[in-house]
């Protein structure tokens, strides 16, 4: 943000620096969340792009557009740009700008490291994209790249794969312990862990899950190098290895990743729904606890995605309730937003609209999640257009929608000026109305047997297809409408308050609009 | 920050170099425990034989035969996608009791014009009944080295504990064979 004020000189602190100089060198933890964001939202756009290649693809059943290879290159690039592209850089963006905001810290407690874990992010996803462009082709294996497919069938870009998701996972590692160390230990006198805003909360949990799997992530990927290169065979039967070691090794990590993706949005939606239901959130301890329980409960629940591996009945059986079981701690968090809402004098500008939609939505995907949990059912489900469906609903208007209304919600307090909220309602409707008809119709062709990953598909599916395809350029197009926003708000717009918003409280809506280059270098004193 | 990091400057008095390192070390041995999750795989699977693994050869002993009860023993042969060999059991089903020994054989042969290396990966259904199939002899256990065009018949000698469950009637013992040349010993 160039427009931060130079009010604070007198102290003794400098404004940025000028030039692009600024963003390489950068260890102020505003700059940083800033870059984390944009970068967030080219992938988005990148990985939205190759979405919609899809889409076109199955708008007819019969191949007219692409290549079946390109067809499960952009599948896979589309999945890894998202997860590891989009959603977890814009959360730790998000986590950068607010955490030390919420909390009254001045900074990030690692600075520097901060700089160096978003810069590598560019080259790691440099790095996997750059494989388009070689004769091999990108990893077209699918985003869980499940061996043998990206072994020993692999193309030969897998390496450059292996080693950007390396890159990623470091990232991803540094960001998250930036995110602990900031949280126990540069909390203002008075900010005890029980008064931490729920974003800083959902973050700090998030930040123990990323530094517990990310790891594993990096041990699967290994494994994949040195069954590649080295003659090892830890995933390769004929040497006295086991594929499904690599089903169980990555959902061991996979599991609590699609939590990573998930908790700071629930985190967001408890910062909005109590500004905008101008009523205390509803259940402050029990949220705590219900995050803490989903996240202890996602590490014992991962063979779930492989119910039909051929496991026994009693390990089936097991995965099966301990999945169940997550559903009741989700239940408690819809059931404290909905409170929270219940008698509260409600408005509905775009960032509580966008929160509305995700507990909604988000409670659909959950819903199509317990049906999935079900072993016997999965039987059917499996790798259909139904887990298409369940995953896209609560990661887009899940995710992605809590990001969205992340960033609408602190934008005036980033650039000082209100977005216009009539644009940020035609955003709002042209997403939602997108996004259901995207995803919705997956569900029917789903449960009617359309199998995931294929470029094409049988006759009866066409005309939910054509919706699908139709609904997703919606969607697609009006990410041009928020981004049109964004450059608009930053460039000037109705000046905002300090706080910003009638209902909002907490320490970040104390300092002034826009958020000074250097924050809280006294600690404010919470009472 | 300008202050020296690895001073507590914050009312809770951690240090937050210290937390720092501890995150490190945690992440660091969490990249060791996705390794060891490798051999931990195995010991669950051969505690539990739930993943139908059986174990390697074991000596031979003269035990105790129930008569009472005759199971039928399957074989099943598949070829792993792009091995060329011809690959077979020479019978289809045995009847055997519990505890008596018997002697199978199967037949591979290579049938290009290169020496080529197999390995054959065992698997038993159900596969509750792993644990109890006890194999002195299998050429599962080695790789098998065949010439070009050059055929062998290999032998299997095995037993099923007479502790088997009594309500396993049928036992199906299913062999792959991988081209195993690149980990040829």
């Amino acid at each position: 943000m160039t427009t931060a004020t130079a009010s604070h000189d007198d102290h003794g602190h400098h404004g940025p620096a000028k030039g692009i100089m600024r963003w390489v060198l950068t260890t102020n933890h505003k700059d940083i969340g800033t870059l984390y964001l944009w970068f967030a939202f080219t992938m988005l756009l990148t990985g939205g792009v190759m979405a919609l290649i899809v889409r076109t693809e199955l708008f007819q059943p019969g191949m007219q557009l692409i290549e079946p290879e390109f067809y499960n290159q952009m599948t896979t690039m589309h999945g890894l740009i998202m997860v590891f592209g989009a959603i977890m850089p814009a959360f730790v963006g998000l986590a950068n700008w607010m955490v030390p905001l919420m909390i009254g810290a001045p900074d990030m407690a690692l600075p520097r490291m901060n700089n160096w874990s978003f810069w590598i992010l560019p080259f790691a996803f440099g790095m996997l994209l750059f494989t388009l462009f070689t004769e091999a082709g990108a990893p077209n294996f699918g985003w869980t790249f499940y061996a043998p497919l990206s072994t020993t069938y692999a193309p030969s870009s897998v390496t450059y794969f292996i080693f950007g998701v390396h890159m990623m996972g470091i990232s991803s590692i540094m960001g998250a312990i930036n995110i602990i160390v900031t949280i126990l230990n540069l909390r203002a006198p008075g900010m005890t862990l029980m008064k931490m805003p729920l974003f800083v909360w959902t973050w700090f949990i998030t930040a123990y899950l990323l530094v517990a799997v990310m790891p594993v992530l990096a041990g699967v990927v290994t494994m994949m190098l040195m069954d590649i290169h080295f003659g090892t065979s830890f995933f390769d039967a004929a040497g006295g290895g086991d594929p499904v070691l690599f089903q169980h090794v990555f959902w061991f990590f996979g599991h609590p990743e699609v939590y990573i993706m998930i908790l700071p949005a629930f985190g967001i939606v408890s910062q909005i729904i109590p500004t905008f239901a101008r009523k205390p959130l509803f259940g402050y301890a029990s949220m705590v606890y219900a995050t803490s329980s989903i996240a202890f409960l996602s590490f014992i629940v991962w063979a779930h995605h492989m119910f039909t591996v051929g496991m026994p009945l009693q390990t089936e059986l097991f995965f099966m309730y301990a999945t169940m079981l997550i559903a009741i701690p989700t239940g408690v968090k819809v059931f404290n937003w909905v409170s929270t809402m219940f008698r509260g004098s409600m408005t509905f500008e775009t960032p509580m609209l966008f929160a509305l939609a995700f507990v909604v939505l988000f409670t659909i995907g959950g819903f199509s999640g317990l049906m999935l949990a079900i072993a016997p059912a999965d039987f059917q489900y499996h790798d259909t257009y139904f887990v298409v469906a369940h995953f896209h609903y609560v990661l887009v208007p899940g995710a992605l929608f809590g990001i969205i209304a992340g960033v609408y919600y602190w934008l005036p307090k980033w650039t000082g000026n209100y977005y216009n909220e009539k644009l940020g309602k035609f955003h709002f409707w042209m997403s939602f109305i997108g996004v259901n008809v995207t995803f919705f119709p997956m569900h029917f062709v789903g449960l009617a047997g359309m199998p995931r990953r294929i470029p094409d598909y049988a006759l009866q599916f066409a005309d939910f297809n054509a919706i699908a395809t139709v609904g997703a350029f919606i969607f697609g197009f009006s990410q041009l409408i928020f981004l049109f926003i964004l450059i608009k708000t930053i460039r000037g717009g109705e000046k905002a308050t300090d706080q910003v918003w009638e209902g909002a409280e907490g320490l970040e809506w104390t300092i002034p609009s826009p958020a000074p280059y250097h924050t809280f270098a006294e600690a404010p004193h919470v009472k | 920050m300008k202050s020296d990091s690895s001073k507590p400057d914050n009312q809770s008095g951690i240090k937050p170099k210290n937390t720092a390192l501890k995150l490190v070390l945690a992440a660091v041995a969490m990249f060791g425990f996705g390794f060891a999750l490798v051999p931990l795989y195995d010991v669950f699977c051969e505690i539990t034989g739930i993943n139908g693994k059986t174990a390697g050869p074991v000596e031979r002993v003269e035990q105790w035969v129930d008569t009472s009860r005759t199971i039928t023993v399957q074989f099943i042969t598949t070829n792993n996608a792009g091995m060329p060999w011809e690959f077979e059991a020479l019978q289809e089903e045995v009847e055997m009791h519990p505890g008596a020994w018997t002697q199978v054989e199967f037949w591979a042969l290579n049938p290009t014009t290169e020496d080529m290396v197999g390995q054959a990966v065992p698997s038993v259904s159900p596969s509750e009944v792993a644990q109890y199939v006890q194999k002195t002899e299998c050429f599962c256990f080695d790789q098998q080295k065949l010439k070009a065009g050059e055929g062998r018949k290999m032998p299997l000698i095995f037993s099923l504990d007479p502790e088997l469950p009594a309500h396993v009637r049928k036992v199906t013992m299913s062999y792959t064979l991988f081209d195993a040349g690149a980990f040829a010993e």
